[in-house]
């Protein structure tokens, strides 16, 4: 660049930033409209929770927050039952998966083998067309295996997971190859070097796929509807649902808000404690 | 195919959805990165290693099988199964599957709901999905420019992510509905559920609300990844905060759109969850879907064939939809270093 190119400009860069910016003045304002937009919905559910039933219409209304409501909800709705349901299929799939993801991860992303492209391109197809989408001849499957009606039947299509097998490949890759071969010279076998090496560099990624996977099978639903026929195997969504069906009226508004709080509240707390740590791991894993 | 063109970069996750169907060869990437005292070890290593690729593809495929296992079972095979039984009769009228060849697909090529919700899926495809991720980026810069309050933005922004799609209906029910919800407040007369003309964009407001949070974190992660002096270097050269928005930044951001466009194209296909609450795919078939209408036809009118023939459909709609992302994006994009 010759000099008097910058020399010219320097002073002109200066100027622009004296007056009023009134684009990004704009651009901000429309940001944080937007951003009140999106929380008006968990404002107004929260809002209609807490307070006494008989205020519930009525916006400019200011009270005590009570737990009425949600003892009602609870009094009506086996939602400790649904709870126990969704906790028990959430650890169970983020178990089973975070195995598998990790041995398929280190596969892709450290060896070098026959068949590697095709089997990625395998694994990528789950990425397109997710086992809900095949929900009728799994269905169909798990009837003739006597599945249905059981959490492992609930379970069973998510335990391999592309996006965790991409994620975890990703993470692996930024880990220099070097630690595994001073593994390797220390005699170390392939589960130690997984164990020892790699797992406890994969925190990121367990952590923003972790997170993920449970917020999906937490609000899984399509699913476990057409699994499932007793109540005591009843998911919180699927709870939820039938429970918010049987008020057509509006006038249960605070029942049911009550009650999707109950099931929204244990991901969003966690995610709100959690969220420097999830955002900080989102972006040094893999994905990008 | 286009070998010489990818870069040596770990570029995230869309880099490697390109990468599987532009292959490369598969080196070791830190093999190039040693000194050179050690790359002769190396040499010797790695010939012997070649010599070793059965041992280790054995090795591969046994960390690979359990995934595999489930894979197969739980997504190909299911996919062979719905063809098969796309081409027989089998609903409540016949007693066993009747082959029945094309007729499936002929009736539902007749089935006037049918066209209704694929249009209806198109629609949503083509509305959600570039509003999502224009807001998603839009949404990812502005809570990263923030001095105070990046978590408050962020959180704010991405929580809808964490509520089941249910609870969310629940939600804006609370919001739709005409004279007690919160736009009546506004309008009592206002009823976007009930009328057909409004009611699937209703739905789709609700959608982006839900999942543009999700995109959100993709491009917060994407944007970590762009090393700052390339923004540096934009200035200097007295760019504008636009001229580094679209020279920069977006084509930076390349990788991470091809992935969230991925997710955000099935996604419309497969956010179905709220109908159940909110209009049961009504009024009429005006918000209905393909993933509905296969849930209706296959568990409330038990009729396998037809729902079979749907789901073939919808599968190759999905692969379709999500190829024309490979094939359009633009290779050159890659020149992060």
């Amino acid at each position: 660049m010759d000099i008097t190119y910058s020399a010219a400009k320097a002073p002109m860069r200066r100027r622009t930033h004296h007056p009023v910016p009134v684009g990004k003045i704009l651009v901000y304002g429309i940001m944080f409209l937007l951003l009140a937009v999106s929380l008006i919905p968990l404002i107004w559910v929260v809002r209609t929770a807490f307070i006494p039933k008989e205020l519930t219409l009525d916006l400019t209304a200011i009270a005590w927050p009570t737990l009425e409501n949600f003892r009602r909800v609870l009094a009506a709705a086996p939602f400790g039952k649904y709870y126990g349901n969704t906790i028990f299929i959430v650890v169970g799939v983020l178990a089973i998966q975070f195995i598998l993801i990790t041995l398929a991860g280190y596969a892709f992303a450290r060896i070098d083998f026959y068949g590697s492209k095709a089997l990625f391109v395998l694994f990528l197809s789950q990425l397109m067309i997710a086992p809900e989408v095949l929900i009728l001849p799994n269905y169909s499957m798990m009837a003739k295996w006597g599945l249905t009606d059981t959490k492992i039947g609930i379970m069973l299509p998510f335990f391999a997971s592309a996006m965790g097998t991409l994620i975890v490949r990703q993470t692996i890759k930024i880990i220099p190859y070097e630690l595994e071969e001073a593994a390797k010279m220390d005699g170390a076998n392939l589960f130690q070097i997984l164990w020892r090496v790699y797992v406890p560099l994969l925190k990121p990624a367990y952590i923003s796929f972790g997170m993920i996977s449970a917020s999906f099978q937490w609000n899984n639903f399509l699913w476990p509807l057409v699994m499932t026929d007793s109540v005591e195997k009843r998911p919180l969504s699927l709870g939820l649902a039938m429970f918010a069906m049987s008020y057509e009226t509006g006038m249960q508004w605070s029942d049911v808000s009550a009650a999707t709080v109950l099931v929204c509240a244990p991901l969003l707390i966690l995610f709100f404690v959690f969220q420097r740590q999830f955002m900080e791991s989102f972006m040094h894993s893999g994905i990008k | 195919m286009a070998e010489t063109m990818t870069p040596k970069v770990n570029l995230g996750a869309g880099k490697v959805l390109a990468d599987a169907l532009f292959p490369q060869e598969a080196a070791p990437n830190s093999v190039c990165k040693i000194d050179v005292e050690k790359e002769a070890a190396y040499e010797t290593a790695l010939k012997k290693e070649i010599s070793n690729k059965w041992k280790r593809t054995l090795t591969a495929w046994l960390l690979l099988a359990p995934s595999l296992v489930f894979l197969c079972v739980f997504t190909i095979y299911p996919i062979v199964k719905s063809v098969i039984s796309s081409f027989y009769l089998d609903n409540l009228s016949v007693m066993q599957p009747v082959f029945a060849g094309l007729s499936n697909y002929i009736a539902l090529f007749q089935d006037k709901v049918y066209w209704e919700c694929f249009w209806n899926n198109l629609l949503i495809a083509v509305v959600t999905v570039p509003i999502s991720i224009g807001l998603a980026v839009a949404m990812a810069m502005f809570a990263n420019s923030l001095k105070w309050g990046k978590a408050v933005a962020r959180l704010g922004f991405t929580y809808p992510t964490f509520i089941p799609l249910v609870a969310a209906a629940n939600i804006w029910m609370f919001i739709y509905t005409p004279i007690y919800g919160l736009l009546g407040y506004i309008n009592p007369n206002w009823r976007f559920l009930a009328d057909g003309k409004t009611a699937i964009w209703a739905v789709m407001v609700m959608l982006i609300w839900k999942q543009a949070g999700y995109i959100m974190l993709f491009y917060v992660a994407g944007l970590h990844g762009i090393s700052r002096e390339l923004f540096e270097a934009a200035k200097i050269d007295g760019a504008n905060g636009l001229q580094i928005f679209t020279r920069v930044t977006w084509p930076m951001l390349k990788p991470t759109t091809i992935y969230v466009l991925i997710i955000t194209l099935t996604n419309a296909y497969k956010m179905v969850d709220h109908l159940y609450i909110m209009t049961k795919g009504g009024p009429g078939n005006a918000t209905n879907v393909l993933l509905f209408y296969i849930y209706q036809t296959g568990f409330d009118y038990w009729d396998t064939g037809k729902a079979s023939a749907m789901t073939v459909i919808l599968v190759a709609v999905l692969l379709i939809v999500t190829s024309i992302c490979f094939f359009v994006q633009d290779k050159k994009a890659y020149y992060n270093n």
